[in-house]
């Protein structure tokens, strides 16, 4: 199952001949379950793959949002250093909780998210991914409850805060730890103002979004009052303001609709680039915690070490245990170290990955966009048009 | 191609080149100030947060497309929020049709472009074969100083604009000439119009605004009545009985003081008032005949304003039928059609302008999405590691790119709706006109009423008189006096009642050759506008199909089914 990395695919289709591995997932079919309070939305998930560990060649299951986040809570333990895909926020305004709109773009959201996790080299080998693409409901419930408890303490920062207490006391210093590579400096730079511009630009598509919907309502509203007033003057003009009144109401729905395209074409993939920024200052704060894990524990050790050195010659009966100690420390530091540099080593790769993804996401949504507005227009442009002649007819009697 | 003078007149306008049509946008704004309907619509497209027509903000490095056209160089200014007044932009630049006092000052020369699409249009209706024009530009507005003989000292002062006419018409006596008017005398002309030319669709005067004396002097102040008298002048200079009226003529040929009677001399009005009045006690119904021309709400004549009041209640309640009615079935149908009307209008007027506001906010997020963007390229081309992301800043470029010229798009075709649309704003003011005209046909009618009423038991009371006296072996000397006193109030008034009788007539007949123009007018007009207004749409529509069109194009290897 090796795929080259520098190969960004997303979905291999099924009809590619049976030796070429392929997983391929879809989110589809949003229901509403339970009363009141309880009520949720609940997802079905249908794996086609070839995968040998998994059942295949196609399963479908049924899951709901807390698995998802059930899904990208492990990954982002078990694989530090890989930006893991973004799910769609967990907060809803209550009252649109249930719209069709927000079910719709949640679903998206939500394929997207286990389509890029399918699609990732690595990832994509993840038991848990099995786990949440495979096992029947009954036990996803049983172990998404039981992992969220465990959750909140992760073992690593406990380990981490005892040392940390005991460095710091040793080296009297209370500062963090930071590393000093520039070319990781200008990485961390980007990413932080990326995120300020593609926040902004999210916003302003929202917004744009929006516009559409009101300049759709506009028109519907004159087109009905100009067919009132159509309707009360007899003449040619009456006639002039009926058809206008018409066709503005009928381009009001061509608004609507493209407004809707806007939002999930457009709106939607400028958030998800939002999020997989936010995903990856996570992986940078990681990083900076396994950085300090290692200068913390390489220093702890160092002094250890001298320790040690001074007990043996002072032919202390305590040397025996320091040893002990010294070597369960070197051991602990030395995993330290090898989980910063892996993470160094995948935020590498997973930085090309990035870049490289996102530019076809990017290049999608804005085609995505492109072709909506060009066949707005050219919808628009259709309906006055027809009116034309019609106007003159009107003129000339 | 569409072939009536109006609509080729119209379409040199549309159809004229890009380069003037992006000068259009930027232009716009000045006189989207002088739509006062649309005030608050257009606030924003007069607000100079204008990144887009501001070439300053964008680096020299940018793309052509992001450049502006050349004649906006001229125009160069970062940011500031009142960067196009003190820009002398020059009208005469754009062809904006018959030029109207371009060489009239600078900020005053801009001339409200649907002005000049009505009063043209106007005038190559009314004025259909032959080509006569009067052509009126309102500006230079100074204070001047009241010269009072009042006990007040030091004066106050006031307002007064530069009146320019030109024109053709014989009648006028000259081709071209100016005088300097007060908003006071504005007024004055209105009134005087109003009584000599009762029945007709008198366009309305711009309002008295009720300010303090320092807001008066403000220059946005200054300047919107200044626009305001413009379009009314003009509206009157349309009207193809009223322009050839002495008062119009006066008003805009004599120099110095406006040679017409004041209502504001109320002081001799109360004096009137009380000569008047021991002649109406004692004779009961001496009306001079004169008098019966202006109607009685107008305020001199109290008497006579009661004996109406009674009797338009008689008229209302009386359970007998009142003596003239209002017979004209057509009239009274075509009085309700358009009161109908007036209220369609009145809807889509409304309509038409949150649709004005809506797609200018468009154009607004348009415009901030595309600066954004650009921010956005730029962000990625100075950080780029690696080539993708210069490939998406290319991208980017593109979709920003667009995204302005979107922005420009939308704004232009707003302000070119903003002027069809007005079309509906000018014909609800002169759907007051209408009511006016028609007010003064029932209040006509309502003296005559009266006076005939009056007629009728001054001649019952001599009968009765005369019946008495003959009963009188030899005369009865005071009787026969009191009767040689009806029998003059008799003469009197029924003098009175047939000049009521004639001026209610002509007043019908003012009453329908107007709503003959009226109704031609409308026809034109309206369906001009809409042709129009829809032919912007189409046209708009088009270029920014074009615009989108080129990206979708440009990035279509993304695009699923490519791959």
């Amino acid at each position: 199952m090796e795929q080259e990395r520098s190969m960004p695919v997303s979905l291999l289709s099924p009809r590619s001949p049976s030796s070429q591995p392929y997983l391929s997932v879809s989110v589809t079919d949003p229901v509403k379950l339970g009363n009141g309070v309880q009520a949720y939305i609940s997802y079905r998930v249908i794996t086609k793959t070839n995968f040998p560990e998994y059942q295949g060649p196609e399963k479908i299951v049924i899951r709901r949002y807390s698995d998802f986040v059930w899904l990208h809570d492990r990954l982002f333990e078990k694989y530090k250093g890989i930006f893991i895909p973004s799910i769609p926020e967990k907060n809803a305004v209550e009252k649109f909780r249930f719209s069709a709109e927000f079910i719709e773009m949640r679903r998206q959201a939500l394929d997207i998210f286990v389509n890029q996790i399918a699609s990732h080299h690595e990832l994509q080998k993840s038991e848990d991914l099995r786990t949440f693409l495979q096992v029947e409901e009954e036990t996803m419930e049983r172990l998404r409850s039981h992992d969220s408890g465990i959750f909140k303490k992760k073992p690593a920062d406990l380990m981490q805060m005892f040392k940390s207490k005991v460095s710091d006391i040793v080296l009297g210093k209370e500062k963090p730890v930071e590393e000093s590579n520039p070319e990781y400096e200008k990485l961390k730079h980007y990413i932080f103002e990326l995120e300020n511009h593609l926040t902004e630009a999210q916003k302003h598509a929202f917004r744009l979004v929006k516009r559409h919907r009101e300049l759709g309502q506009a028109l519907a509203d004159f087109g009905k009052a100009a067919k009132l007033l159509g309707a009360c003057e007899e003449k040619a003009v009456g006639k002039g303001f009926s058809e206008l009144g018409a066709k503005s109401e009928m381009l009001s729905i061509k608004l609507q609709k493209e407004a809707h395209e806007l939002l999930l074409n457009f709106e939607e993939p400028l958030k998800d680039y939002v999020r997989a920024v936010q995903s990856i200052k996570a992986t940078i704060a990681e990083r900076a915690n396994a950085f300090r894990q290692q200068c913390e524990l390489a220093e702890t050790t160092k002094l250890k070490e001298i320790n040690l050195d001074r007990l043996v010659l002072m032919r202390s009966d305590k040397a025996a245990e320091a040893e002990v100690e010294y070597k369960e420390l070197k051991a602990a530091s030395e995993e330290a170290t090898k989980r910063f540099e892996t993470i160094v080593v995948l935020m590498n790769q997973e930085i090309i990955r990035f870049q490289e993804q996102k530019t076809l996401d990017m290049g999608l949504a804005f085609h995505e966009f492109a072709k909506g507005q060009a066949h707005l227009a050219n919808g628009v442009a259709d309906a006055w048009r027809s009116l034309l002649p019609k106007l003159e007819a009107l003129s000339v009697s | 191609m569409m072939d009536s003078e109006n609509q080729g007149f119209e379409e040199a306008r549309l159809y004229s080149s890009h380069e003037e049509v992006e000068n259009l946008d930027f232009k716009e704004k000045l006189s989207a100030k002088s739509f006062s309907n649309y005030r608050s619509a257009m606030s924003s497209l007069s607000d100079a947060h204008h990144p887009l027509s501001s070439p300053a903000v964008l680096t020299p490095a940018d793309s052509d497309p992001l450049r502006p056209p050349p004649m906006d160089r001229d125009l160069q200014k970062p940011y500031v929020s009142d960067h196009f007044f003190s820009d002398p932009l020059h009208f005469s630049d754009v062809n904006f049709g018959p030029s109207d006092g371009n060489n009239v000052s600078d900020l005053n020369g801009v001339e409200s472009p649907s002005k000049s699409l009505e009063s043209s249009g106007s005038l190559s209706r009314s004025s259909s074969s032959n080509s006569e024009y009067i052509k009126i530009s309102v500006s230079n507005p100074q204070k001047e100083q009241e010269v009072s003989n009042s006990l007040v000292p030091g004066g106050s002062s006031y307002i007064t604009y530069l009146i320019t006419t030109r024109t053709n018409i014989a009648e006028f006596g000259g081709s071209e000439f100016s005088v300097r008017r007060r908003f006071k005398d504005v007024v004055t002309l209105s009134e005087r119009l109003a009584e000599s030319y009762r029945g007709f669709f008198i366009p309305p005067r711009p309002d008295k605004s009720v300010v303090e004396g320092q807001v008066m002097q403000k220059q946005e102040f200054v300047e919107q009545r200044r626009v305001a008298l413009e379009k009314y002048l003009r509206k009157l200079a349309g009207h193809p009985v009223i322009r050839m009226s002495d008062e119009f003529k006066v008003f805009l040929q004599v120099q110095g003081r406006l040679p017409l009677p004041t209502t504001t001399d109320v002081a001799s009005r109360m004096i009137d008032g009380a000569v008047n009045l021991p002649k109406q006690l004692l004779s009961e119904s001496a009306m001079a005949p004169q008098e019966v021309v202006q109607p009685a709400k107008g305020g001199r004549d109290l008497l006579r304003l009661f004996k109406e009041l009674k009797q338009s209640m008689t008229n209302d309640w009386g359970s007998s039928k009142p003596p003239i009615a209002e017979e004209d079935k057509e009239f009274l149908e075509k009085k309700e059609k358009l009161c109908d009307f007036e209220q369609q209008l009145s809807a889509v007027s409304q309509q038409a302008e949150s649709l004005v506001k809506t797609q200018q906010d468009m154009a607004e997020t348009f415009g901030e999405l595309g600066l954004t963007l650009i921010k956005l390229t730029k962000f990625e081309n100075e950080e780029a590691v690696f080539n993708c992301q210069r490939v998406r800043a290319a991208d980017t470029k593109n979709v920003a790119t667009a995204a302005v010229k979107a922005s420009r798009l939308y704004r232009e075709l707003n302000s070119q709706t903003v002027k069809h649309l007005d079309v509906l704003h000018d014909y609800l003011g002169l759907m007051l006109a209408v009511h006016g005209a028609f007010s003064e046909r029932s209040s006509a009618l309502l003296t005559e009423q009266t006076l005939l009423s009056d007629l009728s038991s001054l001649r019952s009371r001599a009968e009765k008189l005369e019946a008495a006296s003959s009963k009188v072996f030899g005369g009865d000397k005071s009787r026969i006096q009191k009767l040689e006193q009806l029998k003059e109030s008799i003469r009197t008034t029924e003098d009175a009642k047939n000049v009521a009788m004639r001026e209610y007539k002509r007043i019908k007949e003012n009453n329908r050759s107007e709503l003959e123009r009226f109704d031609r007018e409308l026809q034109a007009d309206f369906l001009s506008m809409l042709k129009g207004f829809v032919t912007n749409q189409v046209r708009y529509a088009e270029k920014m199909s074009e615009v989108w069109g080129k990206v979708a194009e440009e990035t279509s290897s993304y695009s699923k089914e490519s791959s």
